[in-house]
């Protein structure tokens, strides 16, 4: 007997069982179901939510293996700095992708280990398929957490994301919060320590710390938050050659997943575009206001406030966040005018939080998650707009 | 004045298997069968018992909430079963067709002489009113109700559906006849929609108000002319009535008999030879696609494949219906057929589907779901196929919630089950939208009147 015969008996043996989610997961993975129309449509369209989710997939893979060699090439650059003159040569080594095989792919199976295991708990205890959230969300993780976070601390965080960012809601689809976003939070405000610094990005720098081989490596943000030079060319940090969480830094890249996603229409590109806007805007406001002699060089804002506001759009987390995470359709507005005001705030907010936040330079995923919250608001007062179209309809006739 | 119509926001399914324009007549099927389902929202009271005698157009049951809306035999014959389901749900009632057709005569008029009322009293004693539905909530007409307009769509979108050029063509005498007739039933206007570059039956009958629409489906819906053209307001009713069901009605002026003989078109892959044919409504659909139909795991559908029932081989065409499709079942596995590239199924992402690389393309199109049902997940994307000004995705909520607030303030009143086809093929959740808009226009007709 084929494995497809084989499979489909044991489907018929599983069903109506505790197991069989847990079962049906596999096999939907490896074979699109034999269900048929019953009512309604008896042709239905190619997609599912298991391509949607495939194709966010493969847009961030291109992030991830940049991420696993950057990995590297921050840990050698730190202990050799003339590495970073001639970049290219120095980069694609399998040195550098040796120590993202060892630091970052641990990180990857964590995340979808755990994540996959709390999922599957809850398919069986509430008898629901297991959904395809995870598996982006799964991939998302170890993308936005600093290369050295220890595992343990990631398997908490995501046991804490699924379960209080996503299950207790009802699972994909009805959470309000982006999951990845919650672990991401989680980990921010359990273990502040180990997400902010100028150790935490760079591999094996915690362990050296206060012995003769110290290294450190501090983000952008971090040196302009604290008014210093940074030492990276506009070229760097454009192409992601620059410290940071292991997928975000390459705003080369993740411009290359938004254009699989715009494509594919499975991005919002209104979302994305209007992030960008709104980062820009509050970037020119806060020109301005060093422009205008406001903020003088002893303020302690006054580094990221004079940060050009382009440059605003291709360090820290925006990027990433505009592209992966606003545009996550279940937590972000579902109208396309919500979208728009949706992803110009994030922009707006997450800026404003960049400068102003006074421990940690970044405000990507504390704006997103703010903007979440208001989503369904934003949603509401559009959906509103139409409702009164209609009433005033019938009250013209009525009058 | 007209209104031209054009969308753009919709999707045209092309599908293989459009029916080649010839005409087979069909002889007289030995069963028919009228399904009181397919009058949603009536309850059948029996008028014909088992073994009773009927000519076409005597009545075989009329509706429980409203006495003078009857139900008539499509054909002459006896009466050999009444098929019950669970409670005596009355599912069917089966008549054995004579060899030679009778009809029970209701007398030829002239309906520019008559007055809304005896037209009315007219339609309703000959059993024409059943072809009389209303919006809101896609129902059987309420013959007290004063609609503000009548709406026909002569233009089909659907997925290879009938040309009604075709099915109506040399048929002027009798739409102009029933146009007269239901020109009486309205103080507002009667709106018929043709293609664009149709020529038409319909483009010389008076008393009509005549629209040129064009655009991907559903613009032949009425329900998306009838937003384009006068909208639903809270408190308005419209009444719909099909072109085919407009030849009975106008033959009976003419005539003073029921002729429920229309054009079928047999469309789909698994017909030999896709084509039309003439039948009776409830007619047997073995005999209608006799020696034509590859039965081979084969979805028989009474009606489009996007809001069509599906029927067996010894089911029978239903009351509504011009066309019957048949297209293979998709009962089987697909090997990674979540993520590999595809090509021979219709998609209106990108993703690793290349559906948009062909746009003309021809697709044999099977049942499978492709696909678990999920909750709602993506958004934006209905917006593109759904033509009407409200919010598809927040509507359907509405409605799963029974929200009845929301339903009616989002636009529940403007909508039937098949303006929510296309969203619900396109969905990527798989959600069953046409069932969930029934079951909440059934509540809101329930609780709102």
């Amino acid at each position: 007997m084929s494995l497809k015969q084989n499979l489909h008996n044991l489907k018929e043996k599983y069903k109506g069982t505790k197991m069989a989610p847990a079962f049906n997961a596999i096999h939907t993975f490896l074979y699109l179901p034999n269900e048929v129309t019953h009512g309604g449509t008896h042709i239905k369209a190619a997609d599912d939510l298991k391509r949607t989710m495939n194709i966010v997939i493969m847009a961030l893979v291109p992030c991830l293996l940049f991420g696993m060699f950057n990995a590297g090439y921050q840990h050698y650059a730190a202990i050799d700095g003339s590495l970073r003159a001639n970049v290219l040569a120095n980069f694609f080594t399998f040195d550098n992708f040796w120590i993202g095989i060892i630091k970052v792919l641990p990180l990857v199976i964590v995340s979808y280990g755990v994540g996959l295991i709390v999922e599957f708990i809850f398919a069986v205890i509430k008898g629901h398929e297991v959904e395809e959230g995870y598996l982006v969300t799964g991939m998302l993780v170890p993308l936005i957490v600093p290369i050295d976070t220890p595992l343990w601390m990631l398997a908490v965080a995501v046991i804490f994301g699924v379960v209080i960012g996503k299950e207790v809601f009802g699972g994909t689809g009805m959470n309000i919060l982006n999951p990845a976003l919650t672990i991401r939070a989680f980990l921010f405000f359990a273990y502040p320590t180990w997400m902010s610094g100028d150790k935490v990005w760079v591999y094996d720098a915690v362990n050296r710390t206060g012995t003769a081989d110290a290294i450190s490596g501090e983000t952008i943000l971090g040196s302009y938050a604290q008014n210093q030079e940074v030492i990276y060319s506009n070229w760097d940090k454009f192409a992601g050659f620059i410290p940071g969480s292991v997928g975000e830094t390459s705003t080369l890249l993740i411009l290359l997943g938004a254009a699989i996603l715009v494509f594919t229409k499975i991005g919002s590109w209104r979302i994305i575009l209007s992030t960008f806007l709104g980062a820009a805007a509050m970037g020119i406001i806060f020109n301005q206001i060093v422009a205008a002699d406001i903020i003088t060089e002893s303020s302690k804002f006054y580094g990221l406030m004079n940060t050009v506001w382009w440059e605003h759009l291709m360090i820290g987390g925006l990027a990433f966040g505009a592209v992966f995470m606003a545009t996550d359709p279940v937590t972000g507005s579902q109208t396309n005018k919500g979208k728009w005001i949706y992803g110009f705030l994030i922009g707006f907010i997450s800026i404003m939080i960049r400068v102003f936040n006074p421990a940690y330079p970044e405000g990507v995923f504390l704006a997103i998650l703010l903007m979440n919250v208001f989503a369904p608001t934003i949603d509401h007062y559009v959906v509103q707009g139409n409702v009164k179209k209609r009433l005033t309809r019938t009250n013209v006739k009525t009058a | 004045m007209s209104k031209d119509i054009r969308i753009k926001k919709g999707l045209d399914i092309k599908l293989v298997g459009g029916a080649e324009k010839t005409t087979k007549e069909t002889s007289l099927s030995s069963f028919y069968a009228i399904q009181p389902e397919d009058f949603h929202g009536i309850t059948p009271k029996l008028v014909a018992k088992e073994g009773a005698e009927v000519k076409t157009g005597d009545t075989l049951f009329y509706s429980k909430s409203d006495e003078r809306i009857l139900f008539p035999s499509p054909v002459s014959g006896k009466v050999v079963e009444v098929v019950r389901g669970a409670r005596r749900k009355v599912l069917a009632i089966k008549i054995a067709a004579d060899p030679s057709q009778g009809y029970k005569d209701f007398g030829s008029k002239e309906a520019a002489s008559m007055s809304s009322e005896e037209v009315k009293d007219y339609l309703l004693s000959a059993g024409c009113w059943p072809f009389i539905k209303q919006r809101p909530y896609d129902v059987v007409a309420n013959p007290n109700h004063a609609p503000k307009a009548i709406f026909v769509s002569a233009y089909a979108s659907a997925p290879l559906a009938a040309d009604i050029e075709y099915t109506l063509a040399g048929k002027e005498a009798e739409l102009q006849a029933a146009f007269t007739a239901v020109g009486k039933l309205t103080e507002g206007k009667v709106h018929v929609s043709i293609g664009k570059n149709a020529n038409s039956p319909f483009s010389d009958i008076k008393g009509i108000e005549l629209h040129k629409v064009s655009g991907p489906h559903p613009i032949g819906n009425v329900g998306t002319q009838i937003a384009h053209i006068d909208p639903i307001n809270k408190g308005d009713v419209v009444w719909v009535i099909s072109p085919q069901d407009l030849l009975v009605i106008g033959e009976l002026f003419l005539t003073g008999k029921l002729n429920f003989t229309r054009t079928v078109a047999l469309t789909g892959s698994q017909f030999s030879k896709p084509q039309y044919v003439t039948a009776i409504a409830g007619a047997l659909i073995a005999d209608v696609t006799a020696s034509n139909l590859v039965n081979d795991n084969t979805r028989i559908i009474s009606g489009n494949v996007l809001s069509g029932t599906q029927v067996k081989e010894e089911g029978f065409l239903r009351y509504y219906d011009n066309q019957i499709t048949a297209i293979p079942e998709g009962d089987d596995y697909e090997f990674f057929g979540w993520n590999k590239p595809v090509f021979n199924k219709i998609s209106t992402s990108r993703a690793l589907t290349f559906s948009w690389l062909t746009p003309n393309k021809k697709y044999d199109l099977n049942t499978n779901t492709n696909g678990e049902h999920r909750a709602f997940v993506v958004t934006g994307s209905y917006e593109n196929v759904f033509p009407l000004d409200m919010y598809p995705m927040q509507l359907l909520k509405a409605f799963m919630v029974k929200d009845l607030d929301e339903m009616e303030a989002l636009g529940g009143y403007e909508v039937a089950p098949e303006d929510f086809a296309l969203t619900e093929f396109i969905c990527v959740s798989k959600q069953p939208h046409q069932q969930i808009i029934r079951e909440g226009l059934d509540l809101m007709r329930e609780e709102l009147g």
